[in-house]
């Protein structure tokens, strides 16, 4: 027996280290100043899959993500991990999407996918920190969901069951819950595996049609290894409703964005030296700040 | 109809903070709006919860109390919530940014197909003027949080869609009785008819639920360190100066990522907020998210080595030196004065 396991992954600029490039004068985000990652909780996520994959032999593990042509870097990082293969959900009719259309273009890119057993992804992703979207596929999939997870202990694959470590407020909790089922991983969860350097080499030129150039550099490999094309689907791949996804799919609306600028209150600057620091004291002291 | 909810999370038969929170904020939504609070309570052995509650200035407190309903899991609840908003039509949401309703809220908008914003920072009503369609909508709930790895803060709003959903981490909002005798109708409900028996389908085995080791929230002085701490020994400097202050150690996000602080520490939007008198920021830059944990700080001093850090433009005393130099003098003269 064996499991089929998708992990939803998502590629996000690295807003952990916004340099001082990242807005542009006109306030606005300057994205090119922000390098694309691998959204952190989703390794987190990977490296969960790859473990069942590890103690489940002939256990399958597929990357699912959406994002512009050049995302197909997260199925990239998969392969080089040890995953089986990928599909990238990419369509214009898809951009501006809230979570509710994310997870209804994820939903319906899984169905499509059809069989699995195991869906799992990162508990949030860095861009927005919202923590929606995997409990929203999981009601979309009509499935049984198990959020903030740090550890799944084990999988009985006669009874149908999994048994998962989670964060609660203030502790920890084990949880059995029934395949097939969605399960959101936290960020201190084991680390994700390194790329090996074999899978590397393997898939190196693995590319989605979007980052094929005109003119491919040994052109006939891609006839010849099939795994190297990253399978891309558009809205209509997936049988999705284009009223459900995207902007037009997002009941949540963006009224006003408003750029960080703190307003400065009348502060006093002084000097780490011996007098300043004690004066400062003092004065706290003078008037009960500190006791 | 039509009215304001909070969806009431428990420990065992406790009504959590971050729900009473809720219901004080809910109770002036409310009064905004010129409808009705209602909390929603589930979980099992509720027997006179609803005392909890009332005093908040609920009007309707909905009871669902049941075997299975506690410890919580996602199912139950979420049916729970989905068949009663079927019936009740709220036009407000609002449930703590904690791992149960974080876990629950999007189940929720989900299955409702509403709208939800995470992490809020602030609720407001207001109006909007869709141009592009000619329509005005009134009384909508702004949503208003950092987003963007903290370089915006963004007002979400859900002009179509009801219940308009938010969570909101503990202690942002404050708590604060209404009146110890409020008058509100109790429902008790039968949960059957809420709940599918196939809803309990996951199973808590096992649960350690500790206390806190801190009082973070509640102390009168914090002392934070943030990623100019450079080490996890640099930050026992800080608790040996909160040792003279009496004050608790907090985080920034950079220095728990870098491990130089405990997870349970962070302040900010994606930890704990707090209020206290004296807020000493070391090393810490100000990034939008951890000021929303703290600006509401009576003095803060910030002691950086960036004159330029964000922090200190919202800082009364600005110490421009390196943490290593300024915080020994600090507890050298502390205790030379304090005598």
């Amino acid at each position: 027996m064996s499991l089929r396991i998708i992990v939803l992954a998502k590629q996000v600029p690295d807003t952990r280290n916004v340099g001082k490039d990242a807005m542009k004068e006109d306030g606005t985000i300057n994205r090119a100043a922000l390098p694309a990652i691998f959204n952190p909780e989703d390794l987190n996520a990977l490296e969960q899959a790859l473990r069942l994959k590890d103690t489940h032999p002939g256990s399958t593990v597929t990357l699912l993500t959406m994002g512009p042509g050049r995302a197909a870097e997260i199925i990239r990082e998969g392969l080089y991990r040890g995953a089986d293969g990928g599909y990238l959900l990419t369509d214009r009719a898809f951009a501006g999407a809230d979570t509710l259309a994310t997870s209804y273009a994820l939903a319906t890119a899984v169905r499509k996918i059809g069989a699995y057993d195991v869906i799992i992804g990162g508990r949030q992703a860095i861009d927005g920190d919202t923590a929606q979207v995997g409990p929203q596929v999981a009601e979309k999939l009509g499935l049984a969901q198990i959020t903030y997870a740090e550890e799944i202990l084990n999988v009985d694959e006669a009874q149908k069951k999994i048994t998962v470590k989670r964060h609660i407020d203030g502790g920890v909790e084990t949880v059995e819950g029934p395949l097939p089922i969605v399960i959101t991983v936290n960020g201190s969860a084991a680390p994700c595996r390194p790329r090996n350097a074999k899978l590397v080499q393997k898939y190196k030129r693995a590319l989605g049609q979007q980052e094929r150039p005109a003119e491919v550099p040994y052109a006939e490999l891609y006839e010849k290894r099939p795994y190297l094309n990253i399978q891309e689907w558009s809205v209509k791949d997936v049988d999705g409703d284009t009223a459900q996804c995207g902007l037009s799919g997002s009941p949540t609306k963006v009224k006003a964005i408003q750029n960080i600028v703190f307003q400065a209150k009348e502060s006093k600057t002084l000097t780490g030296s011996d007098a300043d620091v004690e004066n400062l004291i003092v004065e706290l002291l003078a008037n009960h700040t500190i006791g | 109809m039509n009215n304001v909810f909070v969806y009431c999370e428990l420990e065992g038969t406790t009504v959590a903070d971050v729900s009473l929170e809720l219901l004080t904020k809910g109770r002036k939504l409310a009064n905004e709006l010129g409808c009705q609070l209602e909390a929603i309570v589930a979980g099992s052995g509720l027997d006179g919860v609803e005392k909890q509650v009332l005093p908040y200035g609920v009007d309707k407190v909905h009871v669902f109390d049941a075997p299975g309903l506690f410890p919580y899991t996602t199912l139950p609840h979420a049916s729970i919530l989905i068949n009663l908003f079927k019936e009740e039509k709220p036009q407000i949401c609002l449930m703590g940014a904690t791992v149960i309703g974080r876990d629950l809220g999007p189940r929720v908008s989900s299955a409702l197909t509403s709208g939800l914003t995470a992490d809020c920072t602030s609720l407001e009503i207001g109006s909007h003027e869709d141009k592009k369609a000619g329509k005005t909508y009134e009384n909508l709930l702004y949503q208003i949080r950092p987003a963007f790895g903290g370089n915006i803060v963004a007002t979400i709003i859900n002009p179509e869609h009801r219940p308009q959903m938010a969570t909101v981490r503990e202690g942002v909002m404050k708590k604060e009785i209404l009146d110890a005798k409020y008058q509100g109708e109790v429902i008790k409900h039968d949960v059957a008819k809420y709940v599918p028996e196939t809803d309990y389908v996951v199973k808590v085995i096992d649960r350690h639920v500790e206390k806190a080791k801190h009082n973070l929230k509640g102390a009168p002085i914090v002392i934070a360190g943030g990623y100019g701490m450079g080490s996890k020994e640099g930050f026992d400097m800080l608790f040996e100066l909160a040792k003279e202050l009496h004050a608790e150690v907090g985080a920034s996000r950079a220095a728990v990522d870098a491990g130089f602080c405990e997870h349970d520490r962070q302040i900010g939007q994606t930890g704990v907020t707090v209020r206290p008198k004296l807020y000493i920021a070391c090393g810490i830059s100000g990034q939008i998210q951890h000021i929303a944990g703290m600006q509401d700080a009576g003095i803060i001093i910030s002691v950086n080595n960036d004159p330029n850090a964000p922090i200190n433009t919202i800082a009364d005393y600005v110490i421009n030196g390196t943490v290593e130099e300024v915080i020994p003098k600090m507890i050298k003269y502390y205790k030379k004065n304090s005598k």
